[in-house]
């Protein structure tokens, strides 16, 4: 009888206790109809690699994107609203992301998620985010998982999708490179193999000589350099978060094995990179080749870039302004004109109409391809290059689709950035 | 008299069904999700405090077993995805599937466990617990690596209604779960293999001289145990809705480990203390810390950090203070209160209480 009542007692002790930590929490009375939104204020989540494998780099991001709404509030808001941006840190994790993502949807009711970082991390919240009919924002990544409107309507990715960049490495690759022996590195997951897709597109199944993967959980990256090096790869297109170019780049140098990066935009950042590599960086990362969608950092020229780095100064404590920094702040900028474009009875299902409608422009070299039937970022990007220890883009922009489609030279002028940086 | 428990034990589930049926109606959706999340945490707590508590087997591998429940229950609801099947009653399949499937490991690693003593079967079990996640990398094409996979699963009940909160109905599926578990295990305690289980833990070869079998005890026990193991592994890809290496690294299973130590080794009631801690302490530090107002840098180093470091505390100072965990001290608690009441001495109350009880099982016992 003791141990059936202490049993008891227990289970019952374990209600008590929950239920009242739920008075704690639930105690605040929300007026509004719509989470997250009042007449003051809009809350947005976001999950970003703050610690963990893919924190080089990408930890930098949402601080830039907080930065860019702190400059937004201080100029009125949106529709007198001011943008609070919750960023919870999931270490690259997707069971972290499971509990963190719940945590902003379920307890901080956010009104949306906002530019998730990763695609194993943010692929596990999918049908979550969906089921709970939440807005899920310009995903970080370029996964193929994002453009499906009918199974995750209210999912939309960022990046240009890994396959159409695969696409156009394989282009330039096979124009440059023709006859040299093409390898394709990437990370064990979609954005592996959504990248290898897209080059095998263009080169054909037996145009990569040899692809390897690497885990994020496991830092020894020599064995699967071993096999580039063994089978005499000469251009390597490489699918990696910045650490692991880093890793993959250091290491390959230590074997003496030779060959030609060609590193996806997501990867490529050279602050990013020869921060990591430390005094190695320069000599190695010279003639480094990447893509990018975004004007080049050190393009000072740029009026978007100056803007930014002037946004940075002010409201970022000048951090170093580099690749992540610049996308960042870009995210802001979108989010803000989607925001503006849902109008003043903000809802989860206008804003999604909003940017169904599309029609955004930004600091991107190629358009958005968002529409109702397309859930993607953006359609192209441009070639890199590192010169004299400076990443810059070269030659026209290219814009291709997912599926068979060929790679084509894009016209779409960037559009000059609003007198004040917010757009009208 | 053994109809009696078991009627005993019937009641009491329906009765705390009941309660939980109106608790979870109260909860707003994230609390319910904790519940339904220390649920399933109880299921594979409950099963270890049997296997370390009552038959001294210490396993550093049930967040492995728990793996194995989880992907099975992956594997086989996105099969019957795959084949457009989306009824109710795949939920349970597929979860009865990773219980089978985390027993049949159970029962491997037992055979090899029953051999080994002290810090060997400890050194085993951790080989599992490290080398099983590490399986869904080697063979990516079907676990997917560190991705994983997502779930498929079919949708509340439509009777439930439209604006249902899933986590509502994730709770009960896990209540339901951690209940059933208990009651199997609570009158599995009570039977002669409960007794034949304490009389191995006790004394080896004093139970093969009363003819038990203690090889078969052994394994019988890693069995049973990684079956619950798996039920709660199996809720964690239900409740999450995917599955991946990274919600099973070694640090769970060390997690379920504290949590029955913590509660009450050897205990149900401990488990439930245990589960509930696992629960609750990272989510009341995170509340702290972010309640403070410390500098970022501070905040993000004390993230994930400091839930670990006050477990270590806690599991200190219980083995200090109270080596028979939380559910030891309620009950000496209990006895004092009693014995103030009768105005007699403590011992004499109840003497039964304390005897009958298996006396507090410590760490050493391993």
């Amino acid at each position: 009888m003791d141990r059936i009542a202490r049993i008891g007692a227990a289970v019952l002790g374990a209600v008590l206790l929950a239920s009242a930590t739920a008075c704690g929490g639930s105690g605040k009375p929300t007026t509004a109809s719509v989470p997250g939104v009042t007449a003051t204020e809009i809350v947005v989540g976001t999950h970003q690699p703050l610690t963990g494998p893919a924190a080089a780099g990408y930890s930098k991001i949402s601080a830039a994107t907080k930065a860019y709404f702190d400059y937004v509030n201080a100029n009125g808001g949106v529709f007198g609203r001011k943008i609070t941006y919750k960023i919870m840190d999931d270490g690259y994790n997707p069971a972290n992301t499971q509990q963190v993502v719940r945590q902003l949807v379920l307890q901080d009711k956010v009104f949306a998620i906002l530019n998730g970082l990763g695609t194993p991390t943010h692929t596990g919240v999918l049908d979550f985010l969906n089921t709970n009919k939440v807005p899920d924002l310009f995903v970080a990544s370029g996964s193929l998982s994002w453009n499906q409107p009918t199974k995750y309507p209210y999912t939309f990715g960022y990046n240009p999708n890994y396959t159409i960049e695969g696409k156009i490495i394989a282009d330039y690759v096979k124009a440059n490179f023709a006859g040299q022996k093409v390898c394709v590195f990437g990370q064990h997951d979609d954005f592996g193999a959504d990248g290898l897709k897209g080059v095998q597109q263009v080169l054909g199944a037996g145009g990569v000589a040899h692809s390897e993967t690497y885990d994020v959980t496991n830092t020894n990256v020599a064995p699967a350099i071993g096999a580039l090096k063994q089978a005499g790869c000469q251009v390597t297109v490489s699918f990696s978060v910045p650490g692991f170019t880093a890793l993959a780049v250091g290491t390959a140098a230590r074997t003496g094995f030779r060959t030609q990066w060609v590193v996806s935009n997501v990867g490529a950042d050279y602050t990013t990179l020869s921060g990591l590599l430390k005094a190695a960086g320069t000599p190695l990362l010279e003639g480094l080749l990447s893509t990018s969608y975004l004007p080049a950092v050190d393009d000072t020229a740029n009026p978007w870039i100056a803007e930014f780095r002037k946004l940075n100064d002010q409201y970022n404590n000048s951090a170093p302004f580099d690749g992540n920094v610049e996308y960042g702040f870009s995210v802001g900028y979108l989010f803000v004109q989607a925001l503006k474009a849902a109008g003043k009875d903000l809802t989860r299902q206008g804003i999604v109409q909003a940017v169904e409608k599309g029609g955004f422009t930004g600091p991107g070299l190629a358009p958005f391809r968002y529409s109702k039937t397309d859930h993607s970022g953006y359609r192209g990007l441009q070639m890199g290059k590192v010169q004299g220890g400076k990443q810059l883009l070269f030659g026209p922009v290219y814009t291709t689709d997912d599926a068979g489609g060929p790679v084509e030279q894009s016209s779409t002028a960037q559009p000059v950035p609003p007198e004040n940086g917010i757009p009208a | 008299m053994r109809h009696w428990t078991l009627l005993r034990h019937l009641g009491a589930t329906a009765l705390a069904a009941a309660v939980l049926l109106g608790v979870t109606s109260v909860l707003d959706p994230f609390r319910d999700y904790q519940l339904a999340t220390a649920a399933a945490y109880l299921c594979a707590a409950a099963g270890l405090t049997v296997l370390t508590g009552l038959n001294g087997q210490l396993s550093l591998g049930h967040g492995a077993l728990m793996a194995v429940g989880a992907y099975t229950v992956a594997l086989v609801q996105n099969g019957f995805g795959a084949h457009d099947v989306g009824t109710q009653w795949t939920v349970p399949v597929s979860l009865a599937a990773g219980v089978g499937a985390a027993a049949a490991s159970g029962a491997v690693i037992g055979v090899a466990a029953a051999r080994l003593r002290g810090p060997y079967l400890a050194g085993l079990t951790l080989v599992v617990a490290v080398a099983v996640p590490a399986v869904t990398t080697v063979f990516g094409g079907v676990f997917h690596g560190d991705q994983g996979l997502s779930v498929y699963l079919p949708p509340t009940p439509a009777a439930l209604g439209e604006d249902f909160p899933v986590e509502r109905w994730q709770a009960w599926l896990a209540l339901c779960a951690a209940l059933l578990t208990l009651l199997l295990l609570a009158n599995l305690i009570r039977s002669r293999f409960g007794r034949t289980l304490r009389a191995v833990r006790d004394d080896e070869v004093a139970a093969r001289l009363a003819g038990i079998p203690v090889a078969r005890t052994q394994v019988l026990a890693f069995v049973v145990s990684a079956a619950c193991a798996g039920l709660g592994g199996g809720m964690f890809a239900v409740l999450a809705q995917s599955v991946s290496p990274g919600a099973f690294a070694l640090t769970l299973s060390l997690n379920l480990l504290l949590a029955v130590v913590v509660g009450g080794l050897g205990s149900l009631a401990g488990a439930v203390w245990g589960s509930l801690l696992l629960v609750l302490l990272p989510y009341l530090t995170d509340t702290l810390t972010s309640s403070l107002a410390l500098s970022p840098a501070l905040t993000q180093r004390l993230a994930g950090n400091l839930p670990l470091a006050v477990f270590g505390l806690l599991l200190v100072i219980v083995m200090i203070a109270a080596p028979g965990g939380i559910q030891g001290l309620l009950n000496r608690a209990g006895r004092w209160a009693r014995g103030r009441r009768h105005n007699r001495p403590v011992r004499r109350v109840d003497p039964s209480a304390h005897d009958a009880e298996s006396p507090p099982p410590v760490a050493t016992h391993t």
